[in-house]
This record gives structure tokens, C-alpha cells and sequence, in this order.
């Protein structure tokens, strides 16, 4: 089968094939492609980014980002989650504002600088 | 105040063209006409930034934020909330005047980059007929309500242009709880990359409506509908073809224009095909002084080579003005653009940084790049899309002699 690879905007197009239980791919500039093959026809993994609320003066939503991947079938999980937060302070940017996101070693952490006055 | 140079916009071109300038030595005032600093970088929170300058994929505030901190260790005098509304050529000066917090501001610069960004192309733009209600907005608009603002343009949203801007909003939409009832692109093949129709669309189950787009819409004070029509391959629609789809929110991903108002009043020749001021290798315009850069140069697909492109002006601003002798270089085959569309032969020419676009889908081809018919470059391509730019570096320094320029592209 056909896959393209979304790991870095080179977008690698990905014939993968399925023998033995094993996943030979070809069509990869770099090693990234052959494990995200690997893993898109096992268990698919997405690194998801979105935002939190904050109490913050200039500050309605921050930006955040999961800091590894989390599997696909749980995104609207985490965004669920994501909207139970609320950010009540200035954070610095890479802040975690949630550790160990459903079940995974994966945190939420903060993408937005928020030292800079916004208004 | 007097500065040698003066960089307008703050977004990633005007952010590494500030810190280089100044790097070089030379006293730089930036100016911002938002809040902060990044540019539309601020509310494109996805990640798949910086892979080529970084080797990591960052979101657009992370990727914004380690020029800003550089930008601080640096000697730049920034300007925000500051809105530049005239730039005039003194005797070997320039006059900026520009409106800011304290009221209306002067600055003398000897020169100017210009990292003024783009433009979204509008309803007006494209010329959808109908209703003027409430609910039509384009996708960086939408962006910066759902991103900054926190706030949904609409609950079930139709998008029009399958660019990357579109793809993104479409995902990050669904996200957030929307119906993204279809995503509608007048051409017949997707506007953006392969890897973002797979994780914004795919993913998501959104589906993709090729050679279609919106003609009209409807809606008494805010949208209730929008009429969909087939169209032919030269993107006329079809009569008859019309169909209408319930929506409360049309989002138009529809194209950018770089924004070269400021260039016009300077009388910087633009080009026809990058909608952006003719530069040279480093960047500068036809205008001596006036340099160009970023998005405002032409449209980018990666902010990394955003970035580049600020560098390459910032550095050259630093250097001693010099006599130009400016050679064109001619596009031959099925380019869309290069840029630089100029080559000075007085300045530095031993690696110069071109991009280019194919103007349609092409498989097994060649570039070369000649001077005075002796070739000095050549790279094949398997594929070519014009969503997609390319970059390459050529050695002018290789030729024999500098004469006729010219890049061409031809069936391998």
C-alpha cells in the first residue's frame, strides 16, 4: 500500500508492504519514514497540538503541544482534556500544564511565551 | 532617530533579517505593528516548523520564540504597536514615518528591508456573489479567532482551497469541536502538501472536493448556505452543476498575495509571476537600498526558508554600498518563477540561493542553469508539484564567462 510519511515536510511517499508479520518499506530519505510506516499500520501515533484557557490578562487561550506522541485513537480524548485546563498565571514557554496524559509518559506542555505583555 | 537600516514586520523575515543586520554591525530599528513579535507565526500553533534550520519539528510561537530571544541578545531597537505609513528616498537617505503608542514617529535609515508578509485573497476577491452576511471569513482570520482569541467562527463550516492553510483549519477546527462538512478546491489536484491532506483530512475523515468551488452564498444577516458548482479545467464553474450545502461558516483558504504596498510608494518593480519586488541574489530590489524578503518576497511554503531569506538580506545590508551590474536571469520550460530574478556580478555570486516553482505537475525532470549557454548546474527531479518549492544553490562563480542567464526546465 501507498502511504505518505507526515513526520517532516519532505512528505516521503511510502510503499509499504506487509510480509510475514514484518514491514518493508521503500520510498524513505530517512530512517523516521521506515518507523512511521511501522507504526501507522500496528498502532498509528499523532503528536497533537491545541490550546488551553487562561485567566491571563491579554492571554484567552496558549497555545500547547503534546511533547511525544500519543496514539491517534486518543486525540479527542485529549482535547477533552484540554479543555478542563485553565492556565491561571504567566507561564514561560515548555511549561507542562499536564504530565502523563491518558495513561501515556507524555505531557502537555506550553508553545506560547507568555512574558510579553499582549495588549 | 537614524539608523543604518530600518526592518519592517516582525515576523520570521524580519526577525532573522534584524538579528543578522545587527550581527554585522549595523543599528537596526525593527517595526511591528502588533502586540508581539512572530508575525502570523503567533497563531499557527501546529508543529512541522523548523525541520530544515532545526532538524526538529516546532510550532510556530517555538519557532518564533528562538529568534526573539536571539533578537534580544541582539542590539535592535524594536517598535511595536507601531503601523508604518510612509517611507520616502531623501538625498541617500530614507524617511520613515510611522504611527505607534507615543503618536506619529520619524526615522532616518540609509536602508530598508521590507518582511512585510502577505495577504489573504478575499470573498472580493475571487468574486462570490450573494448575501453579505455574517459567517464568511478567511482562514487566517479564522486562525486568529480560534488561536489567539480563543472564540469558533461557526459550528459547521465549509472550506474553500485545499492549501496548506486550509488543510490546517479544517483539522484544527474539527479539533475544536466544529463540523468541517468538506473541504472544496477549484483545481483538480490538492493546493497543499501530500503530508497535510494526510494528517488534516484523512485523519479526520474530512472529506475533499476536487474541481469545485463556491459561487454563491446565502444568509440574511448571518450564512446559512452556500452554493457549490463543478468547474471546468481552465476553473470556470459549470451551469447546472450547482448544489447547495447547509453550513454556518464559509472559511476561504484561497491564496496569498505578498504585501507590497510600502514597495509601491517607493516605485520597487514588482514581478508579475511572485506578486513580489524583483530582487537580486541578496535579496535586493531594483531600488538600491531597498531590500525585500520572506513572504513579501514571494510565498513561502516552509518558514525556514523565510528565515533564509531574511538572512541573506540582513547580511548584505551590513556591506558597503557598491555599483550594481545587474544581469537578468531568464526562466525557460515550465517554471512557474525563480528568485532572484537578477544576479549582480559586483557582489558575491559563488553560492547563490534560488528557489524555484514548476507551474504543474511534472515527473523526471531536469533543471539546468546556464551562462552563456555553458551549463554550471543541473539536478533532476522524479516529481515536481507546484505546491511545493524548491531550493538550490548554484556556484555563478563555475561559469566561464557572465553573460546571458538562464534556468530551465525540461523533460529528463
Amino acid at each position: 500500500m501507498e502511504l505518505v510519511c507526515i513526520v517532516c515536510p519532505n512528505g516521503c511517499r511510502l510503499d509499504v508492504e506487509q510480509r510475514d508479520g514484518r514491514v518493508f518499506v521503500v520510498g524513505n530519505k530517512c530512517k523516521r519514514g521506515a518507523d512511521f510506516a511501522t507504526a501507522e499500520l500496528t498502532n498509528p501515533m499523532r503528536s497533537v497540538t491545541s490550546l488551553v484557557k487562561t485567566t491571563v490578562r491579554g492571554y484567552p487561550v496558549i497555545s500547547v503541544k503534546t511533547d511525544g506522541e500519543i496514539p491517534k485513537s486518543k486525540i479527542f480524548q485529549l482535547m477533552k482534556l484540554c479543555d478542563e485546563i485553565t492556565v491561571s498565571q504567566p507561564l514561560p514557554i515548555g511549561s507542562v500544564v499536564a504530565s502523563g496524559v491518558l495513561g501515556t509518559d507524555v505531557n502537555l506542555v506550553t508553545t506560547t511565551n507568555m512574558e510579553i505583555a499582549n495588549e | 532617530m537614524k539608523y543604518d537600516v530600518a526592518v519592517i514586520g516582525g515576523g520570521p523575515a524580519g526577525l532573522a533579517a534584524a538579528i543578522k543586520a545587527s550581527e554585522g554591525g549595523a543599528s537596526v530599528l525593527l517595526i511591528e505593528r502588533e502586540a508581539r513579535l512572530g508575525g502570523i507565526l503567533k497563531q499557527c500553533i501546529h508543529d512541522g516548523f523548523g525541520v530544515v534550520r532545526f532538524g526538529e519539528k516546532l510550532s510556530g510561537p517555538e519557532y518564533a520564540y528562538r529568534f526573539i530571544e536571539r533578537l534580544k541578545a541582539a542590539n535592535v531597537q524594536v517598535s511595536l504597536f507601531s503601523f508604518v505609513t510612509s517611507a520616502v528616498k531623501l538625498s541617500d537617505t530614507y524617511k520613515i514615518t510611522y504611527v505607534c503608542k507615543d503618536g506619529v514617529k520619524y526615522a532616518e535609515c540609509s536602508k530598508i528591508i521590507l518582511a512585510t508578509g502577505c495577504r489573504e485573497r478575499t470573498r472580493n476577491g475571487i468574486s462570490i456573489h450573494g448575501d453579505r452576511c455574517a459567517g464568511v471569513y478567511t482562514a487566517g482570520a479564522a486562525q486568529n479567532l480560534v488561536n489567539i482569541l480563543g472564540v469558533m467562527p461557526g459550528k459547521r463550516i465549509v472550506i474553500l482551497g485545499s492549501g496548506d492553510i486550509g488543510l490546517i483549519m479544517a483539522r484544527r477546527l474539527t479539533l475544536e469541536g466544529a463540523k468541517v462538512v468538506g473541504v472544496y478546491e477549484a483545481k483538480s489536484t490538492p493546493s497543499g502538501l501530500t503530508r497535510n491532506i494526510h494528517q488534516c483530512l484523512h485523519d479526520f475523515d474530512i472529506p475533499l472536493y476536487l474541481s469545485k468551488t463556491v459561487t454563491r452564498v446565502f444568509g440574511q444577516s448571518r450564512l446559512e448556505k452556500v452554493e457549490i458548482s463543478d468547474v471546468d479545467e481552465r476553473m470556470r464553474s459549470i451551469a447546472g452543476t450547482e448544489q447547495l450545502v447547509d453550513c454556518d461558516c464559509l472559511v476561504l483558504a484561497v491564496g496569498l498575495i505578498p504585501e507590497n504596498e510600502l514597495a509601491r510608494t517607493l516605485n520597487v518593480p514588482l514581478n508579475k509571476a511572485t506578486k513580489g519586488a524583483t530582487v537580486d541574489q541578496n535579496c535586493q530590489t531594483l531600488v538600491d537600498g531597498i531590500y525585500a524578503c520572506g513572504n513579501a518576497l514571494h510565498v513561502n511554503d516552509l518558514v525556514d526558508y523565510v528565515s533564509e531569506s531574511g538572512e541573506i538580506a540582513g547580511a548584505h545590508v551590513t556591506l558597503q554600498k557598491t555599483e550594481r551590474n545587474l544581469l537578468p536571469i531568464t526562466t525557460e520550460g515550465k517554471l512557474l518563477y525563480v528568485v532572484p530574478q537578477m544576479l549582480d556580478t559586483n557582489s558575491d555570486f559563488g553560492n547563490v540561493v534560488m528557489y524555484f516553482r514548476a507551474s504543474e505537475e511534472l515527473t523526471n525532470q531536469r533543471l539546468t542553469v546556464t551562462a552563456c549557454g555553458e551549463t554550471i548546474f543541473s539536478k533532476t527531479y522524479a516529481k515536481l508539484l507546484p505546491p511545493e518549492m524548491e531550493r538550490i544553490t548554484v556556484d555563478f562563480g563555475k561559469a566561464r564567462a557572465l553573460g546571458e542567464l538562464t534556468v530551465r526546465l525540461e523533460d529528463k
